[in-house]
């Protein structure tokens, strides 16, 4: 803890001045924190917020809700207001009523007696408050398990299945001698020159011949060999010294044995950077998914999330919502698996 | 009786033949030493015969069968690695294992098995480490021991101990040596040091360039090489050669300087180009000597001096003398030859004279 605070607070500048450098790099830092978290910190803050707030404009960055009041004679709670000019000046009323610029109040202590004032004499009464309606919505309204189970089978199958068919692939590649290797080499590679648009319709064609249309199937076996994860995990693997598979047959170990025991475990920096790469396409991708899958049914969430946007209007606050709820696995992810990134990159870079 | 025998073998990467046609045979229990300089085939020739490397031409023969389509896993061979080629990511004991796991030893036969070859080998402190944790020393013992503990009827090194510095080299020679004479397997042991050659084997092949120059006991082909080749490269320093030829009994320089050689008993023609090989050791300084030099360097190392010296045709001659020597730099002396020593080689062909 102590060595992390001396990195941060580490200077340029001696005795407790500031070098310009020292200006210039925070400033840069700040301005970066601003940059990546900002759009993160504003999205998570706003799904706290009533429809009402999120319409206003100028926007405030805090969630606000209208204090309200129990009123006897009425059911529901009542909006409390600040009068700002007239006879009840600075006096808390409770809105019974309101037609266009007119509305109808009662002081909480005399509920009989209906003012008339005009709302221009009205200010809202407000309080920093987390409105958690957006997020029960979703459970109560929206099949938000199903969504989420839609997605995260999907995630879950295509990166194990991705895994598997591209270290398979990588191993051949990488450590045996058979002609014709290099061409099916650059021809894999060369499908990266290939943008997934391009072959969209034809996918789609067969996809649907296979019949997998409308089937999360039909989202995983295509994605399910990568062009970039075969030569990712090819180029980490030709590192794999060959005298230890020459070790390992010597010791009796099959092919399969060979790379289920030796190449796998020995890969596994580069293996984790891949799935950590598939498990965030998987989950963030839409466009595939959204031409395969047609039923509610069986909406990942990236889908359901664009059902969220109508033509004529936006159900945002539930949308803003289903959004962190997407966004917090991948979280999940990359704090546990950063490790291996780092250790994966660290270990690629040399010895 | 695991013997091993090659019967003309060759093998070729593309259009490049590497093994050109190697002919012998390595008796049961024997401890045999592939010597060459480094490009000689001598590691393909091993790893032809575990089996890791097909071979294009020949046959490879163990225990009287004919081994070349039967893969290496199932040969009964073992072998250690120039690299060592431990399993980086599993525990000594799990490197140890992993060849009894898959020939499907029962579980409690592996423990005590590899338990047995940790103790032999004094790694057994360091069962549970892995290798990245190791002194080269100690991660040459576990190669060895995951050799050893699967009981192989021969036992193969590729140049095991040329990753080790010299005085850990020196003590692992003498526990492989002793590690024969134990388990008293046959042997097969791949370096491009003669002295290792010299002092570990039981018989020594020399490659050149793919083919078998000598092959034969440490001691015969010190004695008796039976090419330029093997002269020079077996015994350190290594032999002084003399271009010459032969006349009347004696061995004349290009310079006109004369060697009688009585009764040397080699078979020439008359005007042929012959070299003449002789050891530092069998050089003596000596008033009356045939041969004079004029001295460019001299070592002195207490108990023994090297002097060295070009000869009035510019050869360069290393003459060991036993003790320490009073010759300086710069001084011409003369040497006389024991002629009882002395080695006759065609020139062109390189093969000995001797009958």
């Amino acid at each position: 803890m102590a060595s992390l605070w001396s990195m941060l607070t580490a200077t340029r500048g001696r005795n407790g001045r500031l070098h310009w450098t020292d200006w210039a790099s925070y400033a840069y830092l700040t301005f970066g924190i601003l940059l990546m978290f900002g759009p993160v910190v504003w999205l998570v803050v706003s799904s706290f917020k009533t429809p009402n707030e999120l319409d206003r404009f100028p926007p405030r960055f805090l969630p606000y809700v209208q204090e309200t009041v129990e009123v006897e004679g009425f059911s529901d709670p009542l909006q409390v207001y600040t009068v700002t000019e007239g006879d009840l000046a600075g006096e808390h009323v409770a809105q019974t009523r309101r037609a266009g610029t007119r509305a109808e109040v009662v002081r909480p202590d005399a509920p009989d007696d209906r003012i008339r004032l005009r709302t221009d004499q009205l200010q809202a009464v407000e309080r920093v408050g987390f409105t958690t309606s957006n997020y029960t919505e979703l459970f109560e309204r929206f099949t938000f398990f199903r969504y989420l189970f839609n997605s995260t089978f999907i995630t879950v199958m295509a990166t194990l299945i991705m895994l598997l068919v591209n270290s398979m692939a990588a191993f051949a590649l990488s450590k045996y001698e058979f002609r014709g290797r290099t061409p099916v080499l650059l021809l894999i590679i060369a499908t990266l020159m290939i943008p997934q648009t391009v072959v969209l319709v034809p996918l789609y064609l067969l996809v649907t011949q296979m019949g997998l249309y409308n089937s999360l199937w039909g989202v995983i076996i295509p994605g399910a060999a990568t062009p970039t994860g075969v030569f990712l995990l090819r180029q980490y693997m030709v590192t794999i010294p060959d005298e230890i598979l020459d070790a390992a047959r010597m010791d009796k170990a099959s092919e399969w044995k060979i790379f289920w025991r030796i190449i796998l475990p020995l890969s596994a920096p580069a293996i984790a950077v891949l799935a950590i790469l598939a498990i965030m396409w998987r989950w963030n991708d839409f466009l595939w998914p959204l031409i395969v899958l047609s039923e509610n049914e069986k909406f990942t969430l990236q889908i359901a999330l664009f059902s969220f946007q109508g033509e004529f209007q936006t159900n945002w606050p539930n949308l803003l919502a289903m959004t962190v709820l997407t966004l917090l696995p991948i979280a999940c992810v990359f704090m546990f698996l950063q490790k291996y990134i780092a250790t994966g990159i660290a270990s690629t870079g040399g010895k | 009786m695991a013997s091993i025998e090659l019967r003309d073998v060759r093998k070729s990467f593309g259009s490049v033949e590497v093994i050109k046609g190697i002919d012998l045979t390595v008796e049961h229990g024997e401890f045999c030493v592939f010597v060459g300089p480094s490009g000689c085939g001598k590691s393909t020739l091993l790893r032809m015969i575990s089996g890791l490397e097909q071979i294009t031409a020949g046959d490879v023969v163990i225990e009287g069968e004919v081994v070349n389509r039967i893969p290496a896993a199932d040969r009964g061979l073992a072998m250690v690695f120039q690299s060592y080629a431990l399993y980086p990511h599993m525990t000594v004991r799990q490197n140890l294992s992993f060849g009894l796991e898959n020939a499907r030893v029962a579980r409690a036969d592996i423990r005590q098995k590899t338990e047995e070859v940790a103790k032999m080998l004094q790694i057994d402190p360091l069962l549970d480490r892995r290798p990245k944790d190791l002194s080269g020393g100690q991660r040459q013992r576990v190669a060895i021991g995951r050799a050893v503990v699967r009981e192989p009827k021969v036992f193969l090194f590729d140049e095991p101990l040329s990753n080790l510095d010299a005085e850990l080299r020196v003590g692992m020679r003498n526990e492989i040596a002793g590690l024969h004479r134990r388990l008293g397997n046959t042997m097969i042991y791949v370096t491009h040091d003669q002295v290792e050659a010299m002092t570990m084997a039981d018989k020594i092949a020399v490659l050149r360039a793919g083919r078998l120059e000598q092959f034969g006991r440490p001691l015969d082909l010190f004695n008796r090489p039976e090419n330029l080749f093997v002269a020079g490269f077996i015994g350190s320093p290594r032999m002084n050669f003399l271009a010459g030829r032969i006349d009347d009994g004696a061995f004349l320089l290009e310079k006109g300087e004369r060697i009688a050689l009585p009764g040397h008993g080699f078979t020439h023609q008359p005007g042929q180009s012959v070299t003449l090989g002789i050891r530092p050791t069998a050089l003596q300084p000596a008033q009356d000597g045939p041969l004079t030099i004029e001295v460019t360097s001299v070592e002195q190392l207490g108990t023994e001096s090297y002097i060295y010296g070009t000869t009035t045709d510019d050869t360069r001659l290393t003459v060991h003398e036993p003790g320490q020597t009073r010759v300086a730099f710069g001084e011409r002396i003369a040497l006389s030859l024991d002629t009882e020593e002395v080695h006759l080689f065609d020139t062109d062909s390189g093969h000995t004279l001797r009958a």
